[in-house]
């Protein structure tokens, strides 16, 4: 049970406010926009999602840059305001298409529309943008996505042909297409962050996948659909550790440790032929997400090295290895690098005759980023960033990277 | 179109640019309420999301209620949307002109469109108008009653709100009962959820008052109803899914089939992808096997793997909510999640909230396996560029080395941050070190060598500054210039800001003084003079009593500043498990975040609906002694770390005195030095450590040192007991709860006895002279309630005993637990032997 919904922009601008109960009074949002901005006095730590100030308890997410905020003067489940500020976040997408300040604001009768429906008197009604669709009389105002940063983690892996044009992502579920012609189109993506942990001499020391398959459904009628997975799938189960069954099963088999689904999927035929039946509501859903500690081979293989060039000076090599075969080739592949807080200056040194790679140092918080625009399996690329310190260097810097 | 956002650029930072646009609005408005030109719809959309967008953003539009009614004739259901959306915001403030929107909103609500009829009729219950409420009885009735369902569905929280505009219209229109009609035959699932919301919150608050009500609230969770709902749980959608588990943990099965049929049944809402009903879920699964050990921990076995996934799928604040859950399982079964602990490393790009957590957790799962690794990751942490975390990951290498677990490795580790030279991590390593020493004594040599190499001037925050000064008081005979680095301190006595450093300076030179007098005499005389002058309280009153002291007998202050330590063994958790399991009995809510039971962060009034059953079947010790001294058991709740209960009664006791002597002990402070001094100045005295509520009378035993403190004990049996035993509460409440009753027997009081027990008091004092010690008591004449506890002497097995004393029929209930069951019958003996000698001695 929620008293008030209301969404901030970065600067503290109400964008959208709800009060559904009348039981906080209305200058929550400010309180808590101070609360948030000044969690600590120096600034290092971030609020944590959920605080309490006065009685009053706030929830809040952020979601591209937005504060979705929920208040609350009652004992509730925190995750249940959570995952439900998440999903508001989520319908409002389906809706307008982008999710940003500027269509929020663009169509906050629609979002006032939808926040109606969404919660009543501080209870939850519906949050499927299927339900709603028949609820909502509002045109979505579309904005400009070309304007809009790159897509998010949605291509990943993808083989260069198969990749779909940004745009098709970022279009409204409802909104008819120009010239009221709609396409039958059905996404499918398979987003997994791979978490190694290298030890300095290059062994895997931890090794997580966290996947989920997410689905953008634009089909009318709403037909069953069938999803096969790998029919060497199987969920690890039972009272079995992590390290049992890593040693019991053959190669080749695919073990997840845990998984979960949508509340669409019916998992009948699961156990017999991996395969998931959905009838996929409208709008964009994950329709599993799974989590392995297997041991894999990771995608890439990445060495630091970090030589200390006198005084208030360093030199970092990274290398970055593909393991996939050469016919493979993966885009965008961005190593970030978080840097000591007192580094001042970052040159850099490509490999000579490169191209589609660039490299920045980000002043405001401290990392080093390397983009690869394309990268061939089996090939290495080496990067030497030359780093100059306000202050003197101790102990050797964490190398983390990730890759979107 | 004017967008939104360019129109809240202009009117927001002058208020009158504002105005005048709302009287620009006010006139458009008015020209085109008459109009009925085509295409009027359309700028009266612009008109409309202008209000609203100024509404949004804080300005008074209210004073166009009217015109915004007048325009609200149409067919347009976007325009009525914003109308309705209007009305319901500024009919509150303007209750007569509220009265103008009921005629339209009611002819909307018999319209032939449901939507419209729903929106009406959800707009008409949402004015929170109190002389309105006759408007909305018929309305409402008819919208119950209505074929479709997202009518019914708004009209059942229409209900809800009227009881809360006006209960008593609500009751008299017999809502209650349609409701309940409605939850049990309804055939959509939403409409039922509603009339349970509904139902749920109208009769709790109803409960108090109506009989009627807290037998319905009572019927919510009969087996009936709860299997109706099961049946029915995957048909919910998923948040009303929550919210039937959440009426489920309340049901009490009646025997163990029932319980496997609830948790088969529930299986694979585990599997769920909200992570609401994920934990919703585990919480009946928790609840319900709550009295069977065996069941209870393959619970925590099979949510294991879900709630890992729940934390890696979801966004950062979503697994956060998750990992404070999983944090409140780990702490109650570390060794379930043993073998998982390299699921809580830290990664680096997580939000620090989260990163604190996983800490935590990593500290709490850490045994004899695990600890080499664990540390090993916390090392890379310390080093890391996030400082706070940094700080954090340090503090938690020690606590796990205070865990006991392969303590030599993490000694050689915190040494190494020691000598990593960075500002902070020397700070929190110096803490630690200190502690580790409290514990360990044995490693004082290794740590004594490099502590000593670091230079004072390094250190500047005051706990590590303190912890430095404390190791050189207490090591000054092995550290060779402990006296000259004390005293280069004390020259700079006005320099040093703190008053914790400058309390644990004083106490340190007097250690010093004690163990090298020649090269600290000097010193100590100008630190004692510095102290004297000092503005501080606590100082001034702490220099004044060494001084006093040392002029009255050196050896005494001696006994009195540096006794033989013990070695402590377990330092006082932060939180009683009372409040732990008060914790556990609220999984799923904010009370596991804020690390809280509810009653401290909500108010009475909002407890909520769901919270009914929480007073009952909670009878702890932790209640009992609750309900006496409630404001001394939430003091130390909020209390710091290492706070016992001697230090506490001295608090206590130095308010008391009022300026009189004050016991050497900064009040303000809980830091673990202060506690330090205490046990210090606690085990030189016995009656200090005895609990006794009577601080004055315990300082002023303090003062008077040579005198044989507690009086014998009489004739002992074969059992001797500790006349300075000493136990903290939470200690107390923990060993409450393991225990079995040894004994239950009913002792008579003695007429004398029952004379003399007019108040609690007396009666400890009696007690305390026979080594019984009362840690709580309360009640009034003729019920009284204590909480005893003893030491065997020379041992440290305990006794505790519940003791309810009615004065008028002069009979004692006495419960008593043991450590060592064979000697409880003697022990008894002695409590039986020492009750009847009370009133008469």
């Amino acid at each position: 049970m929620i008293s008030q919904f209301f969404v901030l922009s970065q600067r503290g601008d109400n964008i959208v406010f709800r009060d559904y109960r009348g039981e906080v009074a209305k200058g929550s949002a400010e309180i808590f926009f101070r609360k948030v901005k000044f969690w600590k006095e120096d600034g290092q730590e971030e609020a944590p999602p959920v605080f309490n100030v006065d009685g009053v308890s706030y929830f809040h997410v952020k979601v591209v840059g937005l504060l979705f905020v929920a208040t609350t003067r009652v004992n509730v489940s925190p995750s249940l305001v959570l995952e439900l500020l998440q999903r508001i976040a989520r319908v409002i997408k389906d809706y307008l298409g982008v999710l940003s300040e500027d269509s929020l604001r663009k169509n906050f009768v629609l979002v006032y529309e939808l926040l109606d429906e969404v919660i009543d008197f501080g209870y939850m009604q519906t949050t499927s943008t299927e339900v709603l669709k028949s609820y909502i009389f509002n045109e979505p105002i579309v904005v400009d996505a070309a304007r809009l940063q790159p897509l998010g983690p949605a291509a990943i892996f993808m083989q260069g042909t198969k990749r779909m044009p940004g745009t098709a992502i970022t279009k409204s579920v409802v909104a008819n297409e120009p010239g009221g012609r709609k396409r039958e189109e059905i996404f499918v993506d398979i987003i997994e962050k791979i978490s190694v942990t290298f030890s300095s001499s290059g062994y895997i020391l931890t090794s997580e996948i966290d996947g989920t398959i997410q689905m953008k459904s634009y089909l009318t009628g709403n037909p069953e659909i069938r999803l096969a997975l790998n029919e060497d799938l199987s969920i690890g189960r039972g009272g079995e550790s992590a390290n049992d069954y890593r040693s019991s099963y053959g190669s080749g088999a695919v073990i997840l440790d845990d998984c979960n689904f949508h509340e669409s999927v019916r998992l009948d035929s699961f156990d017999m032929d991996r395969t998931l039946a959905l009838v996929p509501p409208d709008g964009e859903f994950p329709v599993m997400n799974y989590r392995m500690t297997q041991e894999f081979k990771p995608p890439f293989h990445i060495n630091c090295l970090i030589e200390e060039a006198g005084h208030l000076k360093a030199e970092v090599i990274l290398k970055v290895r593909a393991e996939f075969p050469s016919n493979i080739t993966a885009n965008t592949v961005v190593l970030e690098m978080p840097l000591p807080k007192y580094t001042t200056r970052a040159s850099f040194e490509l490999e000579p005759g490169v191209t589609g790679q660039r490299t920045d140092f980000k002043g405001a918080n401290k990392k080093l980023e390397w983009d690869l625009e394309k990268f061939v399996g089996g090939v290495e690329h080496t990067l030497r960033a030359k780093l100059t310190f306000s202050q003197e260097l101790h102990g050797e810097i964490l190398a983390d990277s990730k890759e979107i | 179109m004017a967008p939104p956002a360019q129109s809240q650029r202009s009117p927001s930072p002058s208020q009158p640019s504002g105005k005048s646009e709302v009287s620009d609005l006010k006139l458009q408005l008015r020209q085109l309420a008459g109009s009925r030109a085509p295409g009027v719809d359309d700028s009266k959309r612009e008109l409309f999301k202008k209000v609203i967008s100024y509404m949004t953003i804080g300005i008074d539009v209210s004073s166009l209620f009217g015109e915004m009614v007048m325009c609200s004739a149409t067919s347009d259901i976007v325009l009525k949307k914003m109308c309705y959306l209007y009305v319901g915001n500024y009919a509150k403030v303007n209750p007569d002109l509220a009265l103008l929107t009921i005629n339209f909103l009611q002819r909307d609500c018999r319209d032939e469109d449901p939507m419209i009829r729903g929106l009406a009729l959800r707009s008409l219950c949402s004015l929170r108008v109190a002389n309105l409420v006759e408007y909305l009885v018929g309305p409402l009735g008819s919208g119950l009653k209505d074929s479709n369902s997202y009518v019914r569905m708004v009209a059942v929280m229409g209900v809800l709100k009227l009881y809360h505009i006006s209960a008593s219209t609500c009751i008299d229109a017999d809502f209650p009962s349609i409701l309940k009609h409605l939850m049990l035959h309804d055939s959509d699932t939403q409409v039922v959820a509603n009339c349970l919301s509904a139902l749920q919150e109208i009769w709790s608050a109803e409960a108090s008052t109506s009989e009627e009500a807290s037998r319905e609230r009572e019927a919510l969770i009969s087996k009936p109803f709860i299997y109706y709902l099961l049946n029915r749980i995957k048909e919910f959608c998923e948040w009303a899914q929550c919210l039937v588990l959440e009426l489920v943990t309340k049901y009490v099965p009646s025997d163990s089939s029932e319980i496997f049929d609830i948790m088969n049944l529930l299986e694979d809402r585990l599997q769920h992808a909200n992570g609401a009903v994920v934990l919703a879920t585990i919480r009946v699964f928790l609840q319900l096997t709550l009295s069977m050990t065996d069941v209870h921990q393959q619970v925590y076995e099979r949510i294991k793997a879900p709630l890992l996934t729940l934390v890696s799928s979801g966004s950062p604040e979503q697994s956060y909510a998750v990992l404070s859950h999983l944090h409140l399982l780990v702490m109650r079964a570390p060794y379930v999640f043993s073998s998982d602990y390299k699921h809580f490393y830290c990664q680096y790009n997580e939000p620090s909230y989260v990163k604190r957590l996983k800490l935590e957790m990593l500290t709490a799962v850490a045994n004899e396996s695990n600890t080499y690794e664990i540390v090993t990751e916390l090392c890379e942490y310390a080093a890391n560029v996030d400082i706070p975390i940094a700080r954090e990951s340090i503090r938690a290498v020690g606590k796990i080395a205070l865990q006991q677990y392969d303590v030599n490795a993490i000694v050689d580790r915190l040494l190494q941050f020691l000598e990593m030279e960075k500002d902070y991590v020397t700070a929190e390593a110096l803490v630690l070190v200190k502690d580790l020493l409290r514990k360990y004594p044995q490693w004082s040599h290794d740590c004594i060598a490099v502590v000593g190499n670091i230079s004072s001037k390094n250190v500047q925050e005051p706990k590590a500054k303190a912890a430095l000064i404390w190791m050189l008081g207490e090591y000054s005979q092995d550290m060779q210039d402990a006296p000259y680095v004390l005293e280069s301190l004390v020259e700079n006595w006005d320099e040093e800001h703190s008053a914790e450093v400058r309390l644990h300076l004083l106490t340190a030179m007097m250690k010093c003084f004690f163990k090298r007098p020649p090269e600290t005499q000097s010193a100590l005389g100008a630190a004692l003079a510095a102290g004297i002058a000092d503005f501080h309280q606590d100082v001034h009153d702490r220099a004044l009593f060494y001084y006093r002291i040392l002029r009255y007998n050196v050896s005494v202050a001696e006994r009195v500043v540096n006794p033989p330590k013990q070695a402590v063994s377990v330092f006082a958790d932060t939180q009683s498990s009372e409040i732990k399991d008060r914790i556990f009995d609220e999984f799923n809510s904010l009370s596991v975040l804020y690390q809280k039971p509810s009653y401290m962060f909500t108010d009475k009034e909002h407890r909520g609906p769901l919270e009914f059953a929480d007073e009952l079947g909670n009878l702890s010790i932790g209640e009992a002694a609750n309900n006496v001294v409630p404001t001394q058991m939430v003091e130390e709740n909020d209390k710091d770390l290492l706070l016992t209960t001697s230090e506490k009664e001295e608090t206590k006791g130095s308010r008391n005195n009022g300026s009189a002597y004050s016991v050497p002990y900064d009040g303000s402070s809980t830091s673990v030095f202060a506690s330090q001094t205490q046990i210090e100045s606690a085990v030189s005295n016995p009656t200090l450590a005895g609990h006794s509520p009577q601080a004055s009378f315990a300082i002023d035993d303090l003062l008077g040192l040579g005198i044989p403190a507690a009086p014998a004990v009489l004739s002992p049996p074969q059992l001797k007991l500790n006349t300075k035993a000493a136990l903290d509460p939470s200690t107390f409440q923990q060993k409450w709860r393991q225990l079995p009753v040894a004994l239950s027997q009913e002792i008579s009081v003695s007429p004398q006895g029952v004379a003399a027990l007019t108040a609690p008091q007396a009666l400890l004092r009696h007690m305390q002279s026979h080594s019984i010690h009362c840690i709580a008591s309360g009640g009034q004449s003729p019920n009284f309630k204590f909480f005893f506890f003893a030491q065997k002497f020379e041992e440290s097995s305990n006794y505790l005993v519940e003791c309810v004393i009615n004065t008028s029929s002069a009979k004692a209930q006495v419960k008593i637990k043991a450590d060592d069951q064979n000697t409880s019958q003697d022990f008894s003996t002695l409590f039986e032997s020492a009750l009847s000698k009370f009133g008469t001695s």
